[in-house]
């Protein structure tokens, strides 16, 4: 839908009504909000995963998600349709054609991204969802979460899923980049660990960067220039690499403007030190004033009304 | 509010009619599957799903609950800060609506929350948020409703001074003493609550710019949802006066209700100029014609409920007949404001990933026309209680 995004801007600049647009614009990869160069992040190479699923099997047991054992694990029928992850699965792993070789096929694991700048952190009513300022993981506490599902409706990734048939403590489940683990010295995340062809790289964001373009420019034949991740959405702590355009594999194709940049500026200048709000209190009851005063003079000059 | 005096008293009728035995009952079934839903949990009653994570009940139950309260403020605004004393006759039935309104916008989100208990969180200062748009409208409408309830104690002093124990009457008394003083507060803070969260709540779908329908999908939806909501409150009043006119027999204020109808052409003209200039500038013209559901859906909400009741709005006959007149402001309602809502909740709604439309399950509708049962029960004791509603015509 880049149409919408173009007709927006276009929209912007041909009304001004949104003064910020032009800001908006020009910061566009962090949207005015600090980006740490310490946040740490995760490299996909889909031209080197093999399908094998073991990150599937390693995040079911570090997160408990389900009693499946490893054998089910093995199955690989599963990849016969596209898989999305839900509330007892936070990553899958999908497989799709390689033009280069129809021997081989690309896989591409699926998994909540780690917005910089991530829109159910924004959308979140009571702050359950917040960017971690350290590792920049994406972290949920379930004990403020009300459960109104807004960042379902936010995450433009589709990632956040929910516990329908939990009838008193249902949760938003979503990968939590193993946050216990990274956020202690040296921890990895369960999937990057047991990767056996090290198609994940985890370190921090701005490193995977480097090391990403220098893949690009060493085998430029097996990848396509583009780091999938890195400008998207304002930029994800979880980054792709690809042989073929990630949205011919089911990803979805973003600007660069980060989500909150759409509404924050709206509500931030609705309250803007209070202002705006004050002020029409003050213009309402001016108004009231003034009509009051007409009404009685009104009922002086012509007694009944 | 002394300055406009108005003379309604309580509804003299039988209490348990057919209409309201039926009421009761549709109440009772949407109980049931409430209750199942509490128990059982929200995947059991609901259709929702990762996909649609909102739904009928977000939709109608509060979006579409919220734009159709707006008369309260609407008429608030017309009545004591426009001092417009002749239209003073149909505040007090638009307050109470509001009033129930808003309180079953409030049961009928605890339906709809995964973790109901803890709605009362976007209070407490430690997890206020201020990056997000629905803590603007839950904060604003959890205040709005108390300001409702305030306005509503004069009516109670209004009914129970002299009529109760002597500590309940002084109490009373001093209460309507005070709020007389400072009822003006409260009536322009309800105005100004009114216009941030009902413009707030067209700001909520903003935020899914590539999952929205372009035909919907527009930065204006904020103004889009105030203005709406502005022109809706008039309408609104007018179905209920009708309504009320024809279960209770007092008499219908075609005298007020006339010249509120010039009100509300003039500003459905607005929201029709801005909807079409929205569409206009962003070139969107062209998705009318796609044949998808959501551009037929477009098509009937721009049809049915803007256009046609704007039209009918504009003839002179129309506005002087009482059942032309409920025609044109129930078509409003009905199709410019309720569809709209649903469709901008989730019609417009179509996630990349989704795998079938939503399409609520029978549980949802059951809670939905439930709560709307209540409503009306509601409403009808306190009209049967306190001095709501104008005379009763002697025929």
């Amino acid at each position: 839908m880049e149409l919408t995004r173009r007709n927006f801007l276009k929209f912007t600049a041909a009304t001004g009504t949104i003064g910020v647009s032009g800001a908006v614009r020009k910061a566009s990869a962090h949207s005015g909000k600090p980006v740490s160069p310490d946040w740490l992040g995760v490299l996909v190479d889909t031209t080197v995963c093999i399908g094998c699923r073991k990150c599937e099997w390693a995040c079911n047991n570090v997160n408990k998600l389900s009693e499946k054992s490893i054998t089910e694990f093995e199955d690989k029928s599963v990849f016969e349709k596209m898989r999305r992850p839900d509330e007892k699965s936070y990553t899958v792993v999908n497989q799709y054609e390689n033009p280069n070789d129809p021997q081989l096929q690309y896989y591409v694991k699926v998994q909540c991204m780690h917005c910089n700048d991530a829109a159910c952190v924004s959308a979140c009513i009571v702050g359950a969802l917040t960017k971690h300022p350290e590792t920049g993981a994406v972290h949920y506490d379930p004990w403020k979460c009300i459960g109104c599902r807004y960042c379902m409706a936010a995450c433009p990734f589709q990632i956040p899923a929910y516990e329908y048939q939990n009838a008193l403590t249902p949760q938003v489940r979503k990968c939590t980049f193993c946050f216990d683990r990274i956020n202690e010295h040296g921890g990895l995340p369960g999937c990057v660990e047991i990767c056996p062809v090290e198609a994940l790289t985890f370190g921090k964001r701005t490193n995977l960067i480097k090391l990403a373009r220098e893949k690009i420019a060493k085998e430029p034949d097996r990848y396509i220039d583009h780091i999938y991740g890195e400008h998207e959405l304002g930029g994800t702590s979880w980054m792709y690499l690809s042989g073929k355009p990630m949205h011919e594999m089911d990803m979805e194709r973003f600007g660069e403007r980060s989500i909150p940049s759409y509404t924050e500026p709206v509500q931030h200048a609705i309250f803007k030190n209070f202002v705006p709000p004050i002020s029409l209190f003050a213009f309402l009851g001016i108004i009231m004033k003034l009509f009051k005063n007409h009404d009685e003079a009104n009922a002086e000059k012509g007694g009944t009304q | 509010m002394s300055s406009h005096n108005v003379s309604a008293y309580p509804v003299e009728k039988k209490f348990f009619t057919t209409g309201v035995k039926i009421l009761f009952a549709l109440f009772g079934i949407g109980m049931g599957f409430g209750l199942y839903r509490f128990i059982n949990g929200l995947g059991t009653v609901t259709n929702l799903n990762n996909q649609y994570p909102l739904g009928m009940w977000i939709g109608v139950d509060v979006a579409s609950g919220v734009a159709l309260a707006a008369g309260g403020f609407t008429t608030a605004a017309l009545i004591h800060i426009f001092y417009r004393d002749k239209y003073a006759v149909v505040g007090r039935p638009a307050h109470l609506t509001a009033m129930l309104g808003y309180t079953f916008v409030a049961i009928g989100l605890l339906f709809d929350l995964g973790r109901w208990y803890n709605v009362w969180h976007p209070a407490l200062p430690s997890m206020w948020q201020g990056n997000s748009v629905l803590f603007e409208v839950g904060i604003c409408v959890m205040i709005y409703l108390t300001v409702l309830y305030i306005e509503f104690v004069p009516i109670v002093a209004e009914r129970f001074i002299g009529h109760s124990p002597k500590w309940i009457d002084s109490i009373l008394r001093f209460l309507d003493r005070i709020l007389d003083k400072i009822m003006w507060i409260f009536i322009i803070l309800g105005v100004l609550l009114s216009c941030l969260h009902q413009s707030s709540l067209g700001n909520l779908m903003v935020i899914a710019p590539y999952k929205m329908h372009p035909l919907w999908y527009t930065p204006l939806l904020p103004l889009l949802f105030l203005v709406s909501a502005i022109a809706v409150g008039l309408p609104m009043v007018i179905f209920e006066c009708t309504l009320a006119s024809k279960s209770f027999g007092c008499r219908l204020e075609m005298e007020v209700l006339t010249p509120l109808s010039r009100i509300i052409a003039v500003i459905l003209g607005l929201y029709f100029f801005l909807k079409v200039g929205d569409l206009t500038i962003r070139e969107s013209w062209g998705y009318l014609f796609e044949g998808t559901y959501q551009s037929n859906f477009f098509i009937l909400e721009f049809i049915l409920g803007i256009v046609v009741p704007l039209v009918m709005l504009l003839m002179k006959k129309v506005r002087e007949s009482p059942w032309l007149l409920f025609t044109a402001a129930t078509m409003y309602v009905v199709f410019g404001v309720l569809l709209n809502r649903v469709n901008v909740f989730f019609i417009a709604y179509r996630p990349k990933y989704m795998t079938e439309p939503y399409i609520p399950a029978i549980g949802e509708f059951a809670v939905t026309i439930g709560l709307i049962a209540a409503l009306m029960i509601c409403y009808r004791i306190i009209v049967t209680i306190f001095p709501i509603l104008p005379k009763v015509e002697k025929s």
